[in-house]
């Protein structure tokens, strides 16, 4: 009982620790008033006059067009770019999965300055830049999740279906790709996180002018606190809870569908 | 005689130093059950899969039906594979999976059910159609890929390994449904196997082969009774392969021993391969035989004793039916028709082909 019990506590201060601050700033969301530590009744006017700022909205497009064109184009190089990895020989395999997981292990202010480095020597750091570098660090997070699957996705399927007549634009359709479309999906979802909250890569690669809704934060931040940013972060949080719990869903249905 | 149907022309195939197949040439009659058999690494699955299309040879030509298909891809070869493990389609049904290759071909929607059904009913699965692939046993995916294959009525039917991850009983079970499947359909089946049992049972003809090279060609019962060297007689079947010198005609001496034996032509005092079968060294009473050992051990094999005899010191080995205590003294006999003289290796290339077995 005894252990039970302090089993319970355990967890329950850890999860304190871990939630407690995005908790008080969700509550500081609904607070009508200025202060941070007056509590001045309950109102949604921070989220109404966060829809209307242009700065905040402004951001909130540009976000959603990076994050998007980011997700696409990087699932689309990066489930082609795992299909070839697959297909190589395990000394090249090993290379090459070293060679894109690197981006991942380096820290984000490190790649975020060489980009922007290679960027000015090119062209004018801008939207474009931005979505560049976005495309960058999420390949090598699509290709985690879609390598396992092209693994998983017995090789001799694919023969099998050339052996019985298919071409082999038509058997990629037809069994590899049903095979791999959840790796697929779930590199998709997650390089859509990334991109979302990232931040130290988009501060050095964007340039004057364009922002999304997390460099905003910060230049806002510095500015002065405006209850309006308690919102907007409220609702990054929940959309990306939101995701999470996507994907965890996807991957429960995955584990009951796969044993047998 | 029967058609020859396939025909490989020098075929060499190697990955980077590494040669698999070396100007190897091989042709396949007609309606035949041929079996390539061998350790693994020996070129079996190579000379498969060059067959099926997903390997091009370096050298060589595959002439199928009197035409070049040496460089043609494996959905355009009229012939279909049963792979290794299966490699059913794990998110279709068995109907879809069986239908895969109809489909393409563009056959009506009644012909294919018509063909789902009699397919079904070869493989002994009828009324599978709707159950998913998970559902079914080791066994029976393995009927459904050869259902699958053999929808699309090609003339030859490749089989790699396919009793592999089977148990003993399936495996036996499965090796006369192949039997029949093959009377049945009048198809040439080319299989592959390192299982000498398998290869036995089931063939027409079996290709023996190591390191790439083919060691012999004959009829089961010619690849058991009179292998050509000694890498045969030791991969077919237990032997005794002891170093002999072929005195003259008729007469082998081997462990100090002048036995009589019934073969000719090895010309006089020259060295030999001697292989004498377990089952046909006979165990006699001591100084009856002519040889005298002391048994070193006995294992129950259910059907028989495997029994190890230490004469003239080489450790024999004997299947009897009948049971002995280890220790005992006895005498060896063998009759001249079952003692088989095979010529030493000449080349390096065979001496290596037998180090590895």
């Amino acid at each position: 009982m005894v252990k039970k019990w302090s089993e319970r506590i355990y967890l329950g201060v850890i999860f304190l620790f871990l939630y407690l601050p995005i908790l008080v700033l969700i509550g500081l969301s609904f607070n009508n008033s200025r202060s941070r530590v007056v509590w001045g009744g309950f109102t949604l006017k921070w989220y109404a006059s966060c829809f209307t700022d242009e700065t905040i909205t402004g951001a909130f497009f540009t976000t959603l067009q990076i994050t998007l064109a980011a997700a696409v184009i990087s699932t689309l190089i990066g489930t082609l770019a795992a299909i070839g990895i697959s297909a190589m020989k395990r000394k090249n395999r090993s290379i090459m999965l070293g060679a894109t997981n690197i981006p991942l292990l380096n820290a984000d202010i490190v790649t975020g300055i060489s980009l922007m480095l290679l960027f000015v020597k090119f062209m004018n750091l801008g939207f474009v830049t931005v979505l560049i570098a976005h495309i960058t660090f999420d390949i090598p997070y699509v290709i985690l999740n879609v390598l396992p699957k092209l693994n998983q996705a017995n090789r001799s399927t694919y023969e099998a279906a050339l052996d019985l007549g298919a071409s082999p634009a038509y058997a990629f359709y037809k069994v590899t790709w049903p095979e791999i479309k959840p790796g697929v999906f779930s590199g998709f979802l997650m390089a859509v996180t990334m991109s979302l909250d990232d931040f130290s890569i988009t501060f050095f690669t964007k340039g004057a002018g364009v922002n999304t809704l997390s460099t905003m934060l910060y230049t806002e931040l510095r500015k002065g606190i405006r209850p309006e940013l308690y919102a907007l972060s409220t609702i990054l949080f929940l959309f990306a809870f939101l995701l999470l719990l996507v994907m965890n869903r996807r991957s429960d249905k995955q584990m009951t569908a796969g044993s047998f | 005689m029967k058609r020859k149907l396939i025909n490989l022309i020098g075929i060499t195939k190697s990955y980077g130093n590494n040669v698999i197949l070396d100007d190897l040439n091989l042709y396949i009659r007609e309606n035949e059950f041929i079996t390539l058999l061998g350790p693994s690494g020996c070129g079996k699955t190579t000379t498969l899969r060059i067959l099926g299309g997903f390997e091009t040879p370096d050298k060589g030509q595959v002439i199928f039906d009197d035409r070049d298909i040496t460089q043609l891809p494996p959905n355009m070869r009229d012939l279909n594979t049963v792979f290794q493990k299966y490699a059913l389609f794990p998110h279709m049904s068995i109907a879809e999976n069986i239908a895969f290759g109809l489909k393409i071909k563009k056959k009506s929607k009644a012909y294919i059910e018509d063909k789902i059904r009699y397919a079904l009913k070869l493989v002994n699965l009828e009324g599978f159609e709707h159950r998913s692939i998970d559902s079914l046993s080791g066994g029976q995916q393995q009927r459904i890929a050869i259902a699958r294959a053999i929808v699309n009525e090609p003339k030859v039917l490749l089989l790699d390994e396919p009793l592999g991850a089977l148990d003993l009983k399936l495996r036996q079970e499965m090796q006369y449904e192949l039997i029949r499947l093959k009377n049945e359909l009048g198809i040439t089946f080319v299989y592959v196997t390192h299982d000498q049992e398998e290869a036995l049972t089931m063939s027409d003809t079996i290709v023996v082969m190591n390191q790439g090279y083919i060691q012999q060609i004959g009829t089961p019962e010619m690849i058991y009774n009179e292998p050509v060297n000694a890498f045969v007689a030791d991969f077919i079947g237990d032997s005794n392969i002891i170093d002999g010198v072929m005195i003259q005609d008729k007469v082998v001496e081997i462990l100090g021993t002048k036995i009589p034996c019934v073969d000719e032509g090895f010309g006089e005092n020259t060295p030999v391969d001697v292989v004498i079968r377990p089952e046909d060294v006979e165990i006699v009473a001591p100084g009856e035989g002519f040889m005298d050992g002391v048994i070193t051990s006995v294992i129950f094999k259910g059907v028989h004793y495997e029994i190890e005899i230490l004469a003239n010191g080489y450790e024999w080995l004997a299947d009897t039916t009948q049971c002995y205590t280890a220790g005992t003294s006895v005498g060896i006999r063998v009759i001249p028709f079952n003692i088989q003289i095979m010529n030493k290796p000449e080349s390096e290339d065979e001496e290596a082909a037998e180090i590895d077995v």
